[in-house]
């Protein structure tokens, strides 16, 4: 890492030599895996909290009907049993779970009750709630419960919802939530495609995927015995937003409300939410005024849970004789499932923009109509809309290779935006921060051995073996960082986009680091530390990072988007140098020096050409917490606190090549290699960055391969445990090569980027552009995802019928 | 009914109920609560100790059916001082673990692979490690951190 001339405070203009010591780049060891390693941690289920009753939810076993009857007495009358519940029996107790995405003013959204009052929309809607002494009390009691039903038709099928022959929710009267549009100019995208020599005509299905993170959901609300307080433990990524918002929907004053976040398994967006137990839990232990406790079961987080993807895109290209992209024309349409959650219709909007990808796009136009089915609800889910945009681009821009006849590496160098156009001014009005698209591939094709492999694809392909050969490329990029708060605003996020920071050096020289972010596996702590310390000149085992409790850290927007290093980091940094501020004045004057004449430099100032005149910073802090002898005017203590709003959106990208082995009489696939080369910027800690970028590509080949929520067309989730959905193990990938570029991001203080996403985005269109391109000598161009042995096998067979018909 | 089980070197009586499961009872009746649940099938591996020295997913087997055994859970792997178990160590220092909670019952079944095969190639540890799911690392380095946990082991007799 580059050294900082002494004392500059990097500017977003001059954010390549940010650090200064040498650990900030180092593969630190995290301090987060002792506790994890031996099960000292504790996750939500492992809170032991005295007297605690345990919430059972009485779940909708049909996906759209009217409850005609509840019979709560058999669940009242068993053992443990202290409460039961309809919806109607507590329709006073809070008001609608919210929705803080507000894409079209006319944006139409059911009221989405915690337990269902009347009618139930998808399978796994509650209907009624049972409160119990043991968690095996309350689960025999809630099967006790008997609901009768008069079913209604279910409407399953996204394309049969946007035709609005049956309309779920009545009062709506349409299952349309909203159409959106934009185009950089209607017209130049039409005379784009007037124009072309080549057009692209694609249609794709974004499957519905079930986030699974390792820990199911969970909460435990516990009333404070003074003063009417609750604390409410969940299992969740955003503590912060979360007690706002429950605050507002149970009607609990918020000064009343601390939510903390416990060790955290995971989350993948699935943890973004406001959800109906958290609600139910507060509820439940204000009326009842004992701690309440609730723990999902994995088959019911397949319902229960928000399900990720989940949309119809048809994507056009207009191109140029020699394949020169000259207008890019796509329309959505998105499932939001039952009811709209606390993003669900900003989900495919995050991605809008973007389908474009890495090219240099004179015309665009984007539509979206989302509609609602009789399913469980879609929000966020590990890139949330841009795995989605990206797929449909880089599959598109194979499909032009092919019709212009040239290699899918070709028709990407005629087409990315070059390297000296950044910042790019793109056609849709977003600013691209920094990049070199061409790097990345030809970085990635010499990992590969690209040229090798093509030579073996075409001897297996003469030889006729049984087993093909399939390269697959994926140039991503992605939106994240998210976000600059007017920004936001302008597309109808209700929130903002900055992150809170505190920094303080304590009494004996130790420091605090207080962060708005919400970790659940991304390692904070650790390079939090080594950002503080690569500051400060302190060592990282003197920093303490806290996190995830309001109480401790009142303000936050949380974790999710790849924000928490771009946002959440840079607001670290910046409070640090505040910091360092503080204590140059308290020096100088403890020094008896002006301030411009110190330098900082291992933990502590000196006098520039004066060795030996030097004063520490734990000194500085003790002097601070004195205050016996401060500069006139200056506060005692050493603290700073920073609020940052990022200028802009950062643009992580790289190019990745899937290599897999098709076989061509079971239509089995095998990914073989996988070499990605990313670029999220500077690194603070790349031990952290390639486990991201891993466990990022194997979610993205899932989705390619293996995840699909299959509904049955009753609206019956038939995929709904572990045993029904395939979540890879680690028989069924390979080990990655991994390489990277570093093109610093100009917008924030550091040059970081956000890598957590990144993985997703770029795997499942390099996958699928693998077995296409195995498959291209039997006329196959395209496999549905996921690409399931039987779907390759038909599409084998499909293609070779029409050839020889 | 009435089980004594040696759970991590300490024996122990408890009555319980007959369906307790014995992931239930060694987080809810013992008080360990490092092996944690994570599905309701069987599927997911996290729940996964030791019975008798043998891998077993906890969820899978009544506490009545473990009584008169040994049970090791992620709390017992460690040293009594604290210091890691070498598999513990070995994920540490190669980043096998991000979230967590998948952890403690992907580290005991490491454990158990290496103590079936001293010194497996990569195709057997993804192999033997099928039965235990993570989300968060792609296995990568999870593999790398059981191959490292071999190579370290002195050489089987």
């Amino acid at each position: 890492m580059s050294t900082a001339p002494e004392g500059a405070v990097a500017s977003p203009e001059a954010p390549a030599a940010p650090f200064a010591s040498g650990i900030v780049g180092t593969r630190l060891k995290r301090r987060e895996d002792p506790a994890l390693l031996t099960g000292e941690s504790r996750f939500i289920a492992d809170l032991a909290v005295p007297g605690a009753l345990h919430l059972a939810l009485v779940r909708s076993t049909v996906a759209h009907a009217r409850v005609t009857g509840i019979d709560l007495s058999a669940a009242r009358a068993m053992p443990g049993v202290v409460a039961a519940y309809t919806g109607a029996d507590l329709a006073g107790d809070y008001a609608p779970l919210p929705c803080g995405w507000v894409v079209t003013p006319d944006m139409k959204s059911p009221p989405h009750l915690p337990v269902a009052n009347g009618t139930v929309n998808y399978v796994g809607d509650a209907v009624a709630v049972v409160v119990a002494r043991s968690e095996y009390e309350a689960h025999d009691a809630a099967e006790a419960v008997i609901v009768d039903y008069e079913t209604l038709p279910a409407v399953v099928d996204l394309e049969e919802a946007a035709r609005d022959r049956t309309v779920i929710h009545d009062d709506l009267g349409t299952n349309v939530s909203y159409t959106w549009h934009f185009a950089s100019d209607e017209a130049a995208v039409d005379a784009a495609f007037a124009a072309a020599a080549h057009t692209v005509s694609e249609r794709y299905v974004q499957q519905r995927l079930v986030p699974s993170a390792m820990e199911p959901r969970g909460v435990v609300v516990v009333p404070q015995p003074i003063g009417g307080d609750f604390t409410v433990y969940s299992s969740t990524q955003i503590p912060h937003i979360l007690k706002v918002l429950l605050a507002l929907t149970a009607g609990v004053d918020e000064t009343h409300l601390r939510v903390v976040a416990p060790s955290v398994g995971g989350g993948f967006g699935c943890k973004l939410d406001v959800y109906a137990e958290e609600v139910l839990a507060l509820v439940l232990a204000r009326k009842l005024r004992q701690p309440v406790r609730w723990v999902e079961e994995r088959s019911e987080a397949s319902h229960s849970t928000i399900q990720g993807r989940g949309q119809v895109q048809h994507i056009e290209l207009a191109a140029e004789a020699d394949g020169r992209i000259t207008a890019v024309r796509v329309k959505l349409l998105a499932d939001m499932g039952a009811y709209l959650q606390l993003v669900t219709p900003g989900i495919p909007i995050l991605g809008a923009f973007l389908y474009g990808g890495v090219y240099d796009v004179p015309a665009y136009s984007v539509s979206c109509t989302s509609v609602f089915t009789n399913k469980t609800p879609t929000d966020a889910y590990r890139g949330a809309g841009r795995p989605e945009a990206t797929y449909a681009i880089e599959r598109a821009v194979e499909s032009l290779a092919r019709q212009v006849g040239v290699d899918p590496v070709e028709i990407r160098r005629r087409n990315y935006i070059a390297a000296d156009k950044f910042p790019y001014h793109s056609v849709t009005g977003f600013d691209y921060d920094s990049g070199n698209y061409a790097g990345a591939l030809d970085k990635c094709l010499a990992l590969a051995g690209y040229e090798q492999l093509r030579a073996e694809q075409a001897r297996r392909r003469e030889a006729g073996e049984r087993v093909q050969l399939g390269l697959g490329l994926s140039s991503y990029f992605e939106m994240c960082g998210l976000a600059p708060s007017r920004m936001w605003a302008a597309q109808g996020y209700t929130a903002g986009g900055w992150e809170a920071a505190t920094v303080r050096v304590l009494p004996t020289g130790k420091v605090q680091v207080v962060t708005g972010t919400a970790p659940h596996g991304q390692g904070h702590e650790t390079s939090w530390s080594m950002i503080v310390a690569d500051r400060l000149g302190v060592s990282p085992d003197d920093i303490d990072v806290l996190h995830s409790d309001t109480a401790v850290a009142p303000y936050g927007l949380d974790t999710y988007g790849s924000r928490s290093l771009s946002v959440g980091g840079s607001a670290i940094y910046l409070a640090t140098d505040r910091v360092i501020d503080k204590a140059r004045r308290i020096a100088a004057h403890l020094l008896e020096a002006a301030e411009e004449d110190l330098e900082y430099t291992g933990g502590a100032f000196n006098v520039k050409g004066t060795p030996g005149r030097s004063v520490a910073l734990g000194t500085i802090a003790f002097e601070a917490f004195t205050a016996h002898n401060l500069p006139e005017g200056e506060e005692p203590n050493l603290e700073a606190s920073c609020h940052w709003d990022p200028p802009n959106y950062t643009y992580p990208f790289g190019t990745h090549l899937a290599v897999v082995e098709v076989d061509t009489e079971t239509g089995g696939v095998r990914l073989d290699r996988y070499v990605a080369v990313d670029d999220c910027g500077n690194q603070i800690n790349p031990l952290i960055v390639e486990g991201q970028i891993h466990g990022g590509i194997v979610q993205g080949a899932a989705q390619a391969l293996w995840e699909e929520a299959v509904y049955d067309d009753d609206g019956n989730l038939l995929s709904a445990t572990m045993m029904d959905y395939l979540v890879p193990s680690a028989a069924e990938v390979p080990s990655f090569e991994t390489g990277q570029t570093v093109t610093p991001s100009p917008t924030n203080p550091m040059g970081v980027k956000g890598i957590g996403e990144a993985g997703t985005i770029g795997a499942a269109p390099a996958v699928i552009n693998a077995i296409v391109d195995a498959l291209s000598p039997y006329g196959v161009t395209d496999i549905a995802m996921p690409a399931t042995p039987e779907r390759v096998w038909r599409a084998i067979r499909t293609a070779t019928k029409e050839a020889s018909a | 009914m009435d089980v004594t089980l040696t759970v991590n070197g300490t024996t122990r009586t408890d009555s319980i109920e007959d369906r307790l499961l014995l992931v239930h009872y060694l987080r809810d009746v013992a008080g360990l609560t490092g092996t944690n649940i994570g599905c309701d099938t069987s599927s997911c591996g996290a729940c996964t100790v030791h019975v008798n020295g043998e891998s077993v997913k906890s969820c899978t087997m009544l506490a009545a059916q473990a009584d008169g055994t040994e049970v090791t859970t992620i709390e017992g792997l460690g040293g009594a001082d604290g210091t890691l178990h070498p598999m513990q160590e070995a994920f540490r220092e190669h980043h096998g673990l991000q979230c967590g909670y998948c952890t403690p019952g992907m580290v005991m079944a490491a454990v158990s692979l290496l103590e079936e095969h001293p010194h497996p190639t990569e195709a057997e540890v993804r192999e033997g490690l099928e039965g235990n799911l993570c989300r968060c690392t792609g296995y990568h380095n999870i593999v790398k951190a059981v191959l490292a946990a071999a190579t370290s082991a002195p050489a089987a007799s």
